[in-house]
């Protein structure tokens, strides 16, 4: 309190600050304007600076995306010519053997043919002759009798002779006819073999071509191909990470089959940290048959997460398929025998449970255990062998895992880059409309200096009328106030 | 306890965490005493406490320690303790002791005698050594009684006693006669017990609905 009155008080006051702001006005324009201006240069240059970055992790992710792309073009089309191989080892190449069957065939055929157009001898039109020497009347000559009886049993002879000829001649016809047939068979078979054959390797040669036109999309860089490619990794991502699920849920019932019976084997008051060991040694069995399936998965070739291990010999390689699932099927046995287990514990405890209740057991549970102790025991076997399964999906999450991450990674930074640049204008904005609130409170300073500013403009106006002949530079009086606070005011 | 179940997520988790992290391991065994008050007519009500001593052998897991003892004349004493078991580490075992334990308890059930007075306090103290003695992670007293101590002439017991991080538990505190003349005397039994934990630092509770002993274990 300066004086007494607290309103005179205030007066004083507020018009020593004013005196101060006026006279601090220009330090303060220039000191408010560096702080907006620092700040938005500040924060655009961060801006910039997040773009960049989130440029590169774009150009990054593209080289990724392309090279799993092409990689994986590389082994469908590898597994396409592996198909044609197979094809022509199993059909094709045998072609030799085929076409010489074909042509042995053939000729067989034409020999038989030409063999078939053998015309047979005509059957003799002696039974006239016979049928006439047959009615000669035997009231003759004795002797003539004696002829003509000779002369119709040559006939006779003959025509039967003839006939049998003939029907010789077409029943080997017939039976050269018969013999083709076979033959005909064997060549529609073997057509039908190799039309197949050829068929198959146009549908691969096809399927080859698009692969391969997709590759050198791939390899080109195109951007159809990325798109298509960046499309494809999301919907992996989305049903791999489905799969896991489902397969985490599979881990989950594994270790409730094996968790109870662990504590009869290890103990059930050891906890290492919060958890019961028994648990963590249910969760270790679990893990080691997941691993033991992805090993078995990458020795198998249907998964690539190893490099080192596709790469092994053949021999070792093989070595290590029958190793992974020999450990895998003891350790299936391992579960099956603590889900046993963990069957005849529930009875012995649901029995003390029981005792405890005052509740008579049920005669029922008794005739229907073997049929849950059966499942349990099932699925503690079946389970670590579907486990092993999950390598499929795990190998396409963790592919497609850095594509999506790089997605959601630059979503965020172009949020991050848009506020930037909005708080970088707000600042500059603050800073102005902090200047114009600073002219407000000193308005009472700025009214006098304007008005004196008048006044002196007025005076030097008469001076120029007094003094007619001296130039007047052109000053106006009423000067507009400089909104741009980026410079220093005049 | 049965009562806390981690998840298998939580299992993954918590394992990564604990397998990193380093320190002095928590004790997860728990410790039961309960005292049984059997004097007067007080011991028509022991069949509730039977109903009580089977649902804490059913709650009880591998390495849990828990005793049942009389409150009699003079309570202080280990021959009142009817019966007393820790569990082994191997679960079929344990329900094997479950079992056991159950028959002393009918037996005792069967051929219990009222007492002539009622020790509480030396009872307290024979649970509180007992519980220090086995010194499981946590300890619990259930004192199955109406409250009313009386002692035999000669007999001191206007101590203090300690009942750091123990948890009492009052169950079927029952109205005397008395106490329905003037309710005063009850609430004031129980509020001098209650006083007489917290000041020994231990935590107090009543449970006189005895349908709901899923309570019981709650701290």
């Amino acid at each position: 309190m300066l004086t007494d009155s607290p309103w005179l008080s205030a007066l004083i006051w507020i018009v020593l600050i004013m005196t101060a702001l006026y006279l601090g006005r220009s330090s303060a324009r220039g000191a408010l304007m560096a702080l907006a201006r620092t700040l938005r240069g500040q924060l655009r240059l961060a801006g910039r600076a997040l773009s960049r970055a989130r440029t590169g992790l774009a150009e990054r992710s593209r080289q990724v995306l392309l090279a799993q792309g092409s990689e994986a073009k590389e082994r469908l089309v590898s597994r396409e010519f592996e198909r044609i191989t197979a094809t022509v080892n199993r059909d094709l190449a045998r072609y030799p053997e085929t076409q010489r069957l074909l042509s042995e065939t053939i000729a067989r055929i034409d020999e038989d043919h030409q063999n078939a157009t053998d015309v047979p001898p005509e059957v003799p039109g002696w039974s006239k002759a016979v049928d006439a020497v047959a009615k000669v009347s035997v009231k003759a000559d004795p002797t003539v009798k004696h002829v003509l009886e000779a002369i119709h049993g040559s006939l006779a002879r003959a025509e039967a002779d003839s006939l049998k000829a003939y029907r010789d001649a077409s029943r080997k016809r017939h039976q050269l006819l018969s013999r083709m047939r076979p033959a005909w068979q064997t060549i529609q078979a073997t057509l039908k073999r190799t039309d197949r054959a050829v068929n198959s390797i146009l549908e691969r040669s096809r399927s080859i071509d698009r692969h391969m036109a997709e590759y050198e999309a791939i390899v080109e860089g195109r951007d159809h191909a990325l798109r298509s490619l960046s499309t494809s990794a999301l919907v992996q991502f989305a049903i791999a990470s489905l799969v896991m699920l489902i397969a985490i849920g599979g881990a989950v019932i594994n270790f409730s089959l094996i968790a109870r019976p662990m504590a009869e084997m290890v103990g059930g008051t050891s906890y290492i940290g919060p958890f019961q060991t028994a648990d963590i040694a249910a969760l270790v069995i679990i893990l080691v048959e997941m691993s033991m399936g992805l090993f078995l998965m990458e020795s198998l070739r249907i998964t690539r997460l190893f490099p080192v291990i596709s790469a092994l010999p053949e021999r070792t390689r093989l070595t290590m398929v029958w190793v992974s699932l020999g450990l895998l099927t003891t350790l299936a046995c391992v579960e099956a025998g603590l889900a046993y287990m963990r069957e005849v514990l529930l009875q012995d405890e649901l029995a003390t449970a029981s005792a405890l209740r005052g509740i008579a057991e049920s005669s029922m549970a008794a005739e229907t255990l073997w049929i849950t102790t059966a499942a349990q025991m099932g699925m503690g076997f079946v389970l670590p062998f579907a486990l092993t399964f999950v390598a499929i999906p795990l190998e396409s999450f963790i592919q497609t895992f850095r594509h999506v991450a790089s997605l959601v990674v630059m979503g965020i930074m172009d949020l991050i880059i848009v506020a930037l640049r909005l708080a970088g204008n707000l600042a500059w904005q603050a800073g102005v409309v902090t200047l114009h609130v600073y002219d407000l409170v000193i308005f009472a300073p700025l009214w006098m200096e304007r008005v004196s500013a008048r006044r002196r403009a007025r005076r030097a106006a008469q001076a120029i009328e007094t003094a007619a002949d001296d130039p007047v530079p052109a000053e106006s009086a009423e000067q507009p106030i400089n909104y741009r606070y980026g410079e220093a005011p005049a | 306890m049965n009562l806390e179940r981690n998840s298998f997520g939580g299992l993954m988790l918590g394992l990564v965490l604990a397998l990193g992290g380093c320190g002095e391991p928590a004790k997860h065994d728990v410790g039961v005493y309960m005292l049984l008050d059997t004097s007067g007519t007080y011991t028509d009500e022991i069949g509730k406490a039977q109903q009580i001593i089977n649902f804490t052998l059913s709650q009880l897991n591998p390495g849990d320690s828990f005793a049942v003892a009389r409150i009699d004349t003079a309570s202080f004493s280990e021959k009142d303790i009817v019966a007393r078991v820790t569990f082994d580490e191997r679960p079929s075992t344990a329900n094997g002791q479950k079992r056991q334990f159950q028959e002393s308890v009918n037996a005792f059930v069967d051929e219990v005698q009222p007492a002539g007075y009622t020790d509480i306090s030396g009872g307290l103290l024979q649970a509180l050594e007992y519980l220090n003695e086995k010194d499981p992670g946590r300890k619990t007293i259930f004192i199955f009684s109406d409250l009313k101590e009386d002692l035999k002439e000669g007999y001191v017991r206007d101590f203090s006693l300690t009942f750091t991080d123990v948890d009492v538990v009052a169950m079927n505190v029952t109205k005397l006669r008395s106490d329905n003349v003037d309710p005063r005397e009850y609430l004031d039994r129980l509020t001098e017990w209650e006083t007489r934990v917290q000041q020994g630092g231990g935590q107090w509770r009543v449970i006189n609905d005895l349908d709901r002993l899923e309570r019981l274990f709650r701290s």
